[in-house]
């Protein structure tokens, strides 16, 4: 049996563990053993390649795991939960241009020589793994920049410039393949080596300007979608290199970013096409439809608030982004505390878009200790808001809009939402009346039902924990 | 053109798995599902470990697949750990002796 064979087996081995990995993955009960048995294949497929006799130089890639462990360390153990967006952006690159890379090489490597002939298969995936794995290293470059509020506009742009841009870019890395499939397929003059910096260029800049007028509202679909091609750039990578375990591993986050990305655009209503090219939110102010006029928001104090919360029996949290841009988790957490030790019921009704990606806000509230088990998603608490006494919104706005329900001519229309209004009491807890990402004026306010506490959300939540102590 | 073949079914019966395996994945755990995977797709680091290895390459194609090796292993280093930093931070209530 040869070292080929084995190397083979133990890819095998490590595909196996990847699929039990991201199984396990499913559960919060063995999320965290999924996790490791992703590294342990991640591992023995690493160990398994430095077996292999093809490679013999081992001074540049000791250097390289070095470097790359120690910033990937670094990283990991020093990044704040609020970016962890952020930091997938980052990884995503990363992943992308690493697979870009090695596209790159492999292409460099076998075009070396006269008049090198290549297969049609080979250099159309070499120029695919290439092509992905550009565009989703600078698309992610750009979400960084927009999540980071750095250097890039968060807001989104609506123009017909960048979107014709959007198109010759693509039609010239269309044409720049074909033209390099072509002549190397006939083993013309090698002369159009020169072509593939033009391929790589022109996918770096279609990342740049696919990303650039998409708003950060959008940004949690984004990065789904960025984490899908992030693991199809390796997948084309792995056919261009014949390697079977590339296109597993790969084909295994295409399909997770996928689903991921379609479950984003469900939560917002949204089809992938409009994401990308709608610019949502663009000409926001004109949609205030309606006017505020005859409506009156009626405010509260935290004294009067406790009042109400202090004496309910239920308590629906419903959190958003917000809160988490007012480091106010700790905070909300010691008032659920608080309440719960008076006998309340306490859960938290999560949106499947709170946060900037999904399912952040569930890691926000993790890592301020809330269990697990009080964190409800939208469709498991929608019904209860009938019989819960208090729902207090806290840094959340869009998703507790009921005209998504029913306002036909509302840009939110067909999203889904949090039942807040079915509650029989409301808190909400705001800055201002202004309105949200989507800049939509939200009725809620002036329900009789609602009482406005306007206060930052952590002086807010700071000043409620003080009132409801006062009571006893 | 058969190596094609044989890699395109096994890459279109990985992404049925993929979407089998994952599609039950609860909200609450979406961002370290997708910080996790994202360290998968760092399996890169293979293509660039085979590419950095190679003795008779030109100076060129070691350079990249060495730089493709260093940021790779942050994918891959980074991505794990920080799944697990988050996933460690999930708890049941404390007055659940489930757990």
């Amino acid at each position: 049996m040869s070292l080929e064979y084995i190397v083979n087996i133990i890819y095998l081995v490590s595909a196996v563990l990847f699929i039990f990995g991201l199984k396990r993955l499913g559960s919060p009960s063995t999320a965290r053993s999924g996790n490791q048995l992703g590294a342990m294949g991640m591992l023995i497929a690493i160990i398994a390649t430095l077996l292999n006799n093809q490679v013999i130089e081992y001074e540049g890639i000791i250097l390289g795991i070095v470097i790359g462990s120690v910033i990937g360390i670094t990283l990991a153990k020093t990044i704040q939960m609020t970016a962890m967006p952020q930091l997938v952006a980052i990884f995503n690159g990363l992943g992308g241009g690493a697979s870009a890379l090695v596209a790159s090489a492999e292409f460099t490597r076998i075009t070396q020589g006269i008049n090198p002939v290549i297969e049609l298969d080979v250099s159309v995936t070499i120029m695919l793994g290439a092509f992905i794995g550009c565009v989703t290293l600078s698309g992610s470059l750009i979400a960084f920049g927009k999540l980071q509020s750095f250097l890039v506009p968060s807001n989104a742009i609506n123009s017909i410039f960048i979107k014709s841009l959007n198109l010759i870019l693509f039609l010239s890395t269309i044409a720049i393949a074909i033209a390099l499939a072509y002549s190397y397929t006939l083993g013309l003059d090698s002369g159009v080596n020169y072509l593939f910096p033009l391929l790589i260029t022109a996918s770096l800049l279609l990342g740049v300007f696919l990303v650039i007028p998409i708003g950060g509202a959008d940004m949690p679909v984004v990065i789904a979608l960025l984490n899908s091609y992030s693991g199809l750039a390796a997948a084309a990578t792995g056919f261009a290199l014949d390697n079977t375990m590339l296109i597993i591993a790969g084909s295994l986050v295409g399909a997770s970013g996928l689903i991921l990305t379609n479950l984003m655009c469900k939560a917002m209503n949204r089809s992938i096409w409009n994401v990308i090219f709608g610019a949502f939110g663009a000409d926001s102010i004109s949609h205030s439809s309606g006017g505020t006029e005859g409506k009156y928001a009626q405010s509260t104090t935290p004294e009067e608030s406790a009042i109400v919360l202090a004496y309910s029996r239920s308590v629906i949290f419903v959190p958003g982004y917000g809160l988490a841009a007012a480091q106010a988790q700790r905070q909300t957490k010691e008032l659920a505390d608080l309440l719960q030790s008076r006998g309340i019921d306490i859960r938290y009704a999560i949106h499947p878009v709170a946060g900037r990606m999904p399912g952040h806000m569930n890691v926000l509230l993790a890592e301020a200790e809330v269990p697990y088990d009080q964190l409800y998603a939208m469709e498991d608490i929608n019904n209860e808001f009938d019989n819960t006494d208090v729902a207090i919104v806290v840094g959340a706005n869009d998703v507790t809009n009921p005209a998504a329900r029913d306002a036909t001519e509302s840009p939110i229309y067909g999203m889904p939402i949090l039942n807040v209004d079915k509650a029989r009491s409301i808190i909400f807890i705001k800055r201002s009346l202004s309105p949200g990402f989507a800049g939509i004026d939200n009725e809620l306010f002036y329900s009789p039902k609602t009482r406005m506490l306007f206060a930052d959300a952590k002086r807010a939540m700071a000043d409620l924990i003080v009132a409801i102590k006062e009571l006893d | 053109m058969e190596g094609l073949i044989v890699s395109l079914y096994i890459f279109i019966l990985a992404i049925l798995v993929g979407f089998e395996v994952i599609s039950k994945v609860p909200p609450i755990l979406h961002t370290p599902l997708m910080s996790g995977s994202n360290a998968i797709s760092g399996i890169a680091v293979i293509g660039a470990l085979l590419i950095a290895g190679k003795t008779d390459n030109p100076t060129l194609v070691t350079y990249l697949g060495i730089v493709a090796v260093a940021i790779a292993t942050i994918n891959v280093v980074g991505g794990f750990m920080v799944t697990d930093r988050m996933l460690k931070m999930f708890r049941r209530n404390p007055g659940d002796d489930t757990n």
